[in-house]
């Protein structure tokens, strides 16, 4: 088992890493924030690094595993379904994920 | 006179007084934290139970949630100290897991949160979904204490689960299968939202495709790979825009070197 001194050493080091690439940028864009560049940016990126997150989460789905990616793809479709007739984030996340849960432990339960 | 101090000062007519203020805003941040926290919550809960697992105290999956606070680093970190692994490793792979951060300084409403201990702890906290919640086209409106708020609950669902599922550890039967869908959910259903704000055709389908390309080009770095090349694009095609028309230079038309 790992020593206490040796584990509140990597929690300080994994900690600092994380924190110092969430605040750092924010120093070096700060001169810039006026620019029209970075309006651009910022309202171009949002929804484009939030499609990149979710086929992220997706990343270990292989179309050769049927068991695997039906789940997600009939999943993925309730939510998508759900929200644009609803609108409702909270309805739509709780929707998708019922339906996979369902799905992975009664059909696919390969 | 009302001095500034006093929170039960006489209300201004037809105005919220700080206190009601105050809990509008802790609402509203828990409002919009509230589909994060299905996401965050049973991720917390599976991460907690295999702190204790592994053989470490409970205590531990506290720890590690609080203060590292980034779920996909922490289940590798979890791998990386069980076996003991350098200090030096520890810190190249948080510094791998967690660069896509640097892409979030672009558009977060860091500039709307008030005060230096604010300030830091909004960028302490700032991770996938709170810059998920925050980011798209109504965040740039929200109250300092309603985009603190929102990153507090995020805090308390991640570190609350972890702390559940490492206290239930052992007593816990089989996990339920299939709850990690609700992270692709969450990010699908706030990309639809933030696609809809922005009514820019060409910009989805270029993120679909620079994922895409990330994954197959840089399996293992999938992430920074698909976002850099997106900021690429999107930097290629500003550009472009520029160059032809002017379209996004609105307040100063040319002259300027941005």
């Amino acid at each position: 088992m790992p020593e206490t001194g040796y584990l509140i050493a990597a929690v300080a080091t994994a900690a600092a890493v994380t924190w110092g690439l969430r605040a750092l940028p924010f120093a070096v864009l700060a001169p810039l924030r006026a620019s029209p560049l970075i309006a651009y940016l910022s309202t171009a990126m949002p929804a484009g690094v939030l499609l990149i997150l979710a086929a992220y989460t997706l990343r270990d789905i292989d179309p050769g595993v049927p068991d695997r990616a039906w789940p997600t793809v009939l999943a993925l479709a309730v939510t998508v379904s759900v929200h644009l007739w609803r609108r409702n984030g909270m309805l739509s996340v709780s929707a998708g994920t019922a339906f996979h849960v369902v799905l992975v432990s009664t059909v696919f339960t390969g | 006179m009302a001095t500034q101090h006093d929170e039960r000062a006489a209300p201004v007519p037809c105005a919220l007084t700080p206190r009601e203020e105050r809990r509008s805003d802790l609402v509203d941040a828990l409002r919009d934290s509230a589909s994060v926290g299905l996401g965050a919550f049973p991720m917390g809960v599976a991460f907690g139970v295999l702190v204790v697992h592994s053989g470490l105290e409970w205590w531990w999956a506290s720890t590690f949630s609080g203060v590292i606070f980034a779920g996909s680093l922490e289940f590798l970190f979890l791998g990386l100290v069980l076996a003991a692994a350098p200090l030096a490793s520890i810190a190249v792979t948080a510094f791998a897991v967690n660069v896509r951060h640097v892409f979030y300084a672009l558009s977060f409403p860091l500039h709307r949160v008030r005060g230096r201990l604010g300030k830091a702890y909004s960028t302490f906290a700032l991770t996938d979904e709170a810059y998920a919640v925050t980011a798209g086209g109504a965040g740039r409106t929200f109250s300092s204490r309603r985009i603190l708020g929102i990153q507090a609950f995020v805090h308390l669902y991640w570190a609350g689960g972890a702390t559940a599922g490492a206290l239930l550890g052992s007593a816990l039967p089989a996990e339920v299968r299939g709850l990690e869908f609700a992270v692709t959910a969450l990010f699908t259903v706030l990309a639809i939202d933030a696609v809809r704000a922005g009514r820019d055709v060409p910009t989805p389908v270029l993120a679909l495709g620079c994922a895409l390309a990330g994954r197959l080009a840089l399996p293992g770095q999938m992430l920074p790979a698909a976002l850099a090349l997106f900021t690429a694009c999107l930097l290629a095609r500003y550009a472009w825009t520029r160059y032809t028309r002017t379209p996004y230079a609105r307040t100063r038309r040319g002259g300027d070197h941005a």
